[in-house]
């Protein structure tokens, strides 16, 4: 297959589940205000002392991406049919390119979702300013698009799974770790005025490792799922 | 002579412990029709899955569309095998148009196709609504769409008229007819064989798994 099919194949999946996620409105309707609401409980719930509001609120913001946007990561994989799946794979579609266009739409989803976070985080735990806010949008961009890797990974691992479900998330959560760590060390690392290089290069090492093992293994588990 | 475009010897699928199908032979010729015929749980479905390449049989050998069943055959044969399961394969957030357009636009057929397979499957009225918002019947019609727009050939139907009413049979003998005329294979399963008979040259009876007679 050509390089040209296989991006015409991924895009055509992209745009067929943004459209879905378009009229299902998981994300924007659901998710979000969850999110939200997570990002308002612990304010109320530990008291409103500003030092400390500041001192959590990168963390508070990246674990609320990684717990909601698991949901949000998997979903595609988890709602589909067995018949919907076999009618891809009659379709002659790559499975790697299904793999590349189901992380580029869960990705531009969850960056969505982060977007609509971030200022809510900024006003409710008012964190410290620091120099380089700039990173954050690329650190945005690596966790959403490490966290939509490992959730489409862990979706084509369950798929075709009665449990699904319950393991998908199982799957995600400790793999997801390192996301979290690595993007709250940098806003740390950029209060402190610390070298946030070794974070940044975790980020994009995973990113990098998901995204080699996800092409690799979208064949034997699609075969094996069926 | 002609290469059968179906060639099964002693094929037999197990999971597990469970014995499916056990010592089936097949062999469908291009432009022919088949019957299967057995009662629920008698593994119709399971062969249908064996026959589309979704599914390795555990034992025997033989041939689909001139591929080996252990091999798992190249994106441009599958694009030639179509199977209309129990379940439609639609979208239900899409419209049954954008359904059939994204299969147009993978398989490489121009746009203009899915709305006159519409037409002809009695959808041109309806093609804007949503595949969840649509009834069984209607999904059902999306699908003998699909078949049409992308000229398979080998097309493979599990209980081809469940979910039609009957001014819908001749949409199902329409369809069987087109893919022989063009040269492709018909494989139907069906406990109905009724309905089955006038679209077939040859029938088999699968029971418990296993072909049990066939008719010429």
């Amino acid at each position: 297959m050509s390089a040209r099919e296989f991006w015409r194949q991924a895009f055509e999946i992209m745009r067929k589940d943004l459209k879905i996620e378009g009229r299902a409105g998981e994300v924007l309707a659901i998710t979000v205000p969850f999110g939200a609401v997570a990002l308002l409980l612990l304010p109320l719930a530990i008291g409103t002392e500003k030092s400390m509001l500041s001192r959590i609120g990168p963390g508070m913001f990246f674990a609320v991406t990684l717990l909601f946007g698991m949901l949000v990561a998997f979903r595609q994989s988890a709602t589909e049919e067995p018949a919907q799946r076999e009618l891809l794979t009659l379709l002659g579609i790559d499975p790697a390119a299904t793999f590349v266009g189901r992380v580029i739409a869960s990705s531009l989803l969850l960056l969505g979702f982060e977007l609509v976070l971030t200022p809510l985080d900024i006003v409710l735990y008012n964190p410290d300013p620091v120099r380089g806010w700039g990173w954050l949008i690329v650190i945005l961009v690596l966790v959403a698009f490490g966290l939509s890797l490992v959730g489409t990974l862990a979706g084509g691992v369950t798929a075709g799974l009665r449990t699904k479900s319950t393991l998908a998330p199982l799957i995600v959560a400790p793999l997801a770790v390192p996301l979290l760590i690595a993007s709250s060390q940098v806003i740390e690392a950029l209060r402190l005025d610390r070298s946030i290089l070794n974070w940044i290069v975790l980020l994009i090492a995973m990113n990098l490792a998901l995204t080699v093992a996800g092409v690799l293994t979208a064949r034997p588990l699609e075969e094996t799922s069926r | 002579m002609t290469t059968p475009l179906i060639d099964l010897a002693d094929v037999g699928v197990r999971f597990g412990r469970l014995t499916v199908l056990h010592g089936v032979n097949l062999h469908v010729e291009p432009g022919e029709g088949v019957g299967i015929i057995g009662p629920n749980g008698s593994g119709k479905s399971t062969l249908l899955r064996v026959l589309a390449t979704l599914l390795k049989p555990t034992t025997g050998t033989g041939t689909v569309l001139g591929v080996p069943l252990l091999n798992e055959p190249t994106p441009t044969v599958r694009r030639k095998i179509a199977l209309l399961g129990h379940h439609p394969a639609l979208y239900g957030e899409l419209t049954l148009k954008e359904n059939l357009e994204f299969v147009a636009r993978l398989s490489g057929i121009s746009n203009s196709a899915v709305a006159s397979s519409l037409q002809m499957v009695g959808l041109g009225g309806a093609m804007d609504r949503r595949a969840d918002h649509s009834s069984h019947g209607m999904q059902r019609r999306v699908e003998f769409a699909r078949v049409l727009m992308t000229t398979p050939s080998l097309l493979l139907l599990d209980e081809a008229h469940a979910g039609l009413d009957k001014t819908a049979t001749s949409l199902v003998e329409g369809t069987v007819r087109q893919v022989k005329a063009r040269g492709g294979s018909v494989v139907l399963v069906s406990h109905e064989p009724d309905r089955m008979l006038p679209l077939v040259e040859r029938t088999y009876e699968l029971v418990r798994g296993t072909v049990v007679e066939g008719t010429a």
